[in-house]
């Protein structure tokens, strides 16, 4: 039971779902995104920045502080879309049953998903957004360039997002979704070049760090950050990009086999 | 005849299970047709055939007309579907689970809160529209699916077991409005294993056991059918008795302490029976939709 097209206009119609309950909790949503920066920017700057200095980082010497500013960045537009679409798409998903009764109207699964994905970039934008202001106050983001931090949050947003869908899709308990998190997310939060600029691993851990998509968001966020566009975007785009165009339509896949049934 | 839903020959099954099994129907525009069958029987499966949530694994299935596999979304858009399960939007008020429902079916803003705030009104809702989904009972959530059904001003209605839980208020609260609604015209298709739902509510119904077909016809028309007009049911059965009804070769079923007998005009028969046997373990009754249901899906227990 095929619908073509299979995604219609009407994805957003879930995507507005979301956005409704989100409106009735925004003032508490609205509030980690702008604490953790904080929190964050007062240990390691205040706290390791004594310690640490000063980062060496392509070829420039740059305090530690606007070192980590942009990979937070990056952490939180991975989190944002990773977390909503795992346990906040699967608790609606599994608990709630939206999904089925979603099904049950002309929405297709393609568009529940599409929908449910879509949402997840969205968190991504809102939580960038909020946390631009927070740094802009330090000082740390550089303007007009650093505007383009927004659509990189849809871009990281969508491939993190889709990537949690795909583990939404196929684990059988919400439990589970502390192995993806163990394995997939908390390496990448430490060894994409966040805390510490790669060059300081070994070479073969610089080569596998290079193909971690938190690493290229994290390249991206700084470049944007620092207001250095080069060639380099490109390459690190053009691979979020990639990942994202192979992620979502696995993640609709995966999820047409476990809800048609 | 105008037939709503024509079902040619389905069968369902998940693996190794058949859920359905060569099962055809037809429904009538404007009628209430009923899917009755013990737990596990394939309503489920079936309906959810119907309305375009599971793939057919055979068979034809034609609902308004239209071939359900190649046009599910035409279809799905002109039905109104209550399903077995709560799905409420428990994060969301009585009246947003409305308005965000009518957006799946594209229905404009303005349009979506008239037809909800008058469904919430026909339910009996409207003094609870800002209660959010937990903090209300089963019965009023149940009352709310069938409000969050009807948003798209379905053609044909499919409830799949509306009032299992509910209580007998509640229960009733319900059926008054589905005969409303079918007075009104509404198609509506329903699964149950409620023999006075079915009873009440059905203009004509199936009784499926095992994914198929065991009966099907209007619920007066079964009850005199496979049982007869009258039951005599007696408790604790004296000793001779049995001796007597197969002296006149009269049919019983025996479940140890009970002996029941389906007649046509069994009053002479009760006479002479509690005369002769029994007080007050004795009674006769009108035969209803249960005693065919029991008949011919058997006693046993399932699941």
């Amino acid at each position: 039971m095929r619908i073509y097209p299979p995604i219609s206009g009407r994805f957003l119609r879930v995507w507005q779902r979301n956005l409704t309950v989100y409106r009735q909790s925004w003032k508490i949503s609205f509030i980690p995104p702008l604490l953790e920066p904080l929190f964050y920017l007062l240990a390691f700057g205040a706290g390791l920045s004594g310690l640490i200095g000063s980062v060496r980082y392509q070829g420039e010497e740059i305090s530690y502080v606007r070192f980590i500013a942009p990979a937070l960045i990056a952490i939180t537009i991975m989190n944002s879309a990773f977390f909503e679409n795992t346990y906040s798409s699967f608790v609606r998903m599994y608990y709630y049953k939206t999904f089925d009764a979603m099904m049950a109207t002309p929405l297709t699964v393609e568009e529940i998903i599409a929908g449910e994905i879509l949402w997840g970039a969205t968190k991504s934008v809102i939580a960038t957004a909020i946390m631009m202001a927070v740094i802009s106050l330090f000082g740390l983001i550089r303007y007009p360039e650093g505007l383009l931090l927004l659509p990189l949050a849809f871009l990281g947003g969508l491939a993190f997002g889709a990537a949690g869908m795909v583990c939404t899709a196929v684990t059988p308990n919400i439990e589970l979704f502390n192995l993806p998190v163990f394995l997939f997310i908390t390496p990448m939060f430490l060894f994409s070049g966040t805390f510490f600029p790669i060059d300081n691993l070994p070479l073969w851990a610089q080569k596998t760090a290079a193909f971690l998509p938190l690493a290229n968001l994290v390249d991206l966020s700084r470049s944007f950050t620092n207001g250095r566009i080069d060639a380099s975007i490109l390459s690190c785009g053009g691979y979020l990009a990639a990942f994202a165009s192979v992620a979502c339509p696995l993640a609709i896949r995966k999820m047409r086999r476990r809800l048609i049934k | 005849m105008n037939a709503v839903v024509e079902a040619r020959a389905l069968r369902k099954t998940f693996g190794e299970l058949v859920a359905v099994d060569d099962l055809s129907f037809t429904i009538a525009s404007g009628e209430c047709f009923g899917i009755l069958g013990p737990n596990g029987a394939g309503k489920t499966s079936t309906v959810r055939m119907v309305y375009g949530f599971s793939p057919l694994t055979a068979g034809t299935l034609a609902v308004f007309g239209l071939d359900v596999t190649r046009h599910p979304r035409a279809v799905k858009a002109r039905i109104g579907v209550c399903q077995q399960e709560n799905n409420l939007d428990p994060e969301l008020t009585l009246l947003q689970n409305l308005l965000v429902f009518a957006r799946y079916f594209n229905i404009p803003a303005q349009e979506a809160e008239r037809r909800s705030r008058e469904l919430l009104a026909f339910m009996a809702l409207d003094s609870r529209e800002k209660s959010r989904v937990p903090e209300v009972s089963g019965g009023l959530l149940r009352r709310l699916a069938i409000a969050r059904a009807l948003l798209n001003r379905p053609e044909l209605l499919i409830l799949d077991e509306p009032t299992t839980g509910l209580d007998p208020q509640s229960r009733h609260q319900v059926w008054e409005r589905l005969e409303e609604l079918r007075a009104d015209g509404l198609s509506i298709l329903l699964t149950t294993h409620n023999m006075d739902e079915a009873s009440r509510l059905c203009d004509r119904l199936i009784i499926m056991d095992g994914g198929r077909l065991l009966v099907e016809g209007k619920p007066a028309e079964l009850v005199l059918r496979h049982v007869g007009r009258h039951i005599l049911e007696i408790a604790d059965p004296p000793e001779g008795l049995s001796e007597l009804l197969k002296e006149r070769s009269i049919s019983y079923e025996s479940f140890g302490h009970r002996i029941i007998i389906s007649t046509g005009d069994g009053s002479d028969l009760y006479r002479e029976v509690s005369e002769r046997f029994c007080g007050s373990g004795c009674i006769m009754r009108m035969a209803t939709l249960e005693d065919v249901f029991l008949r011919l899906t058997g006693r046993g227990l399932r699941e």
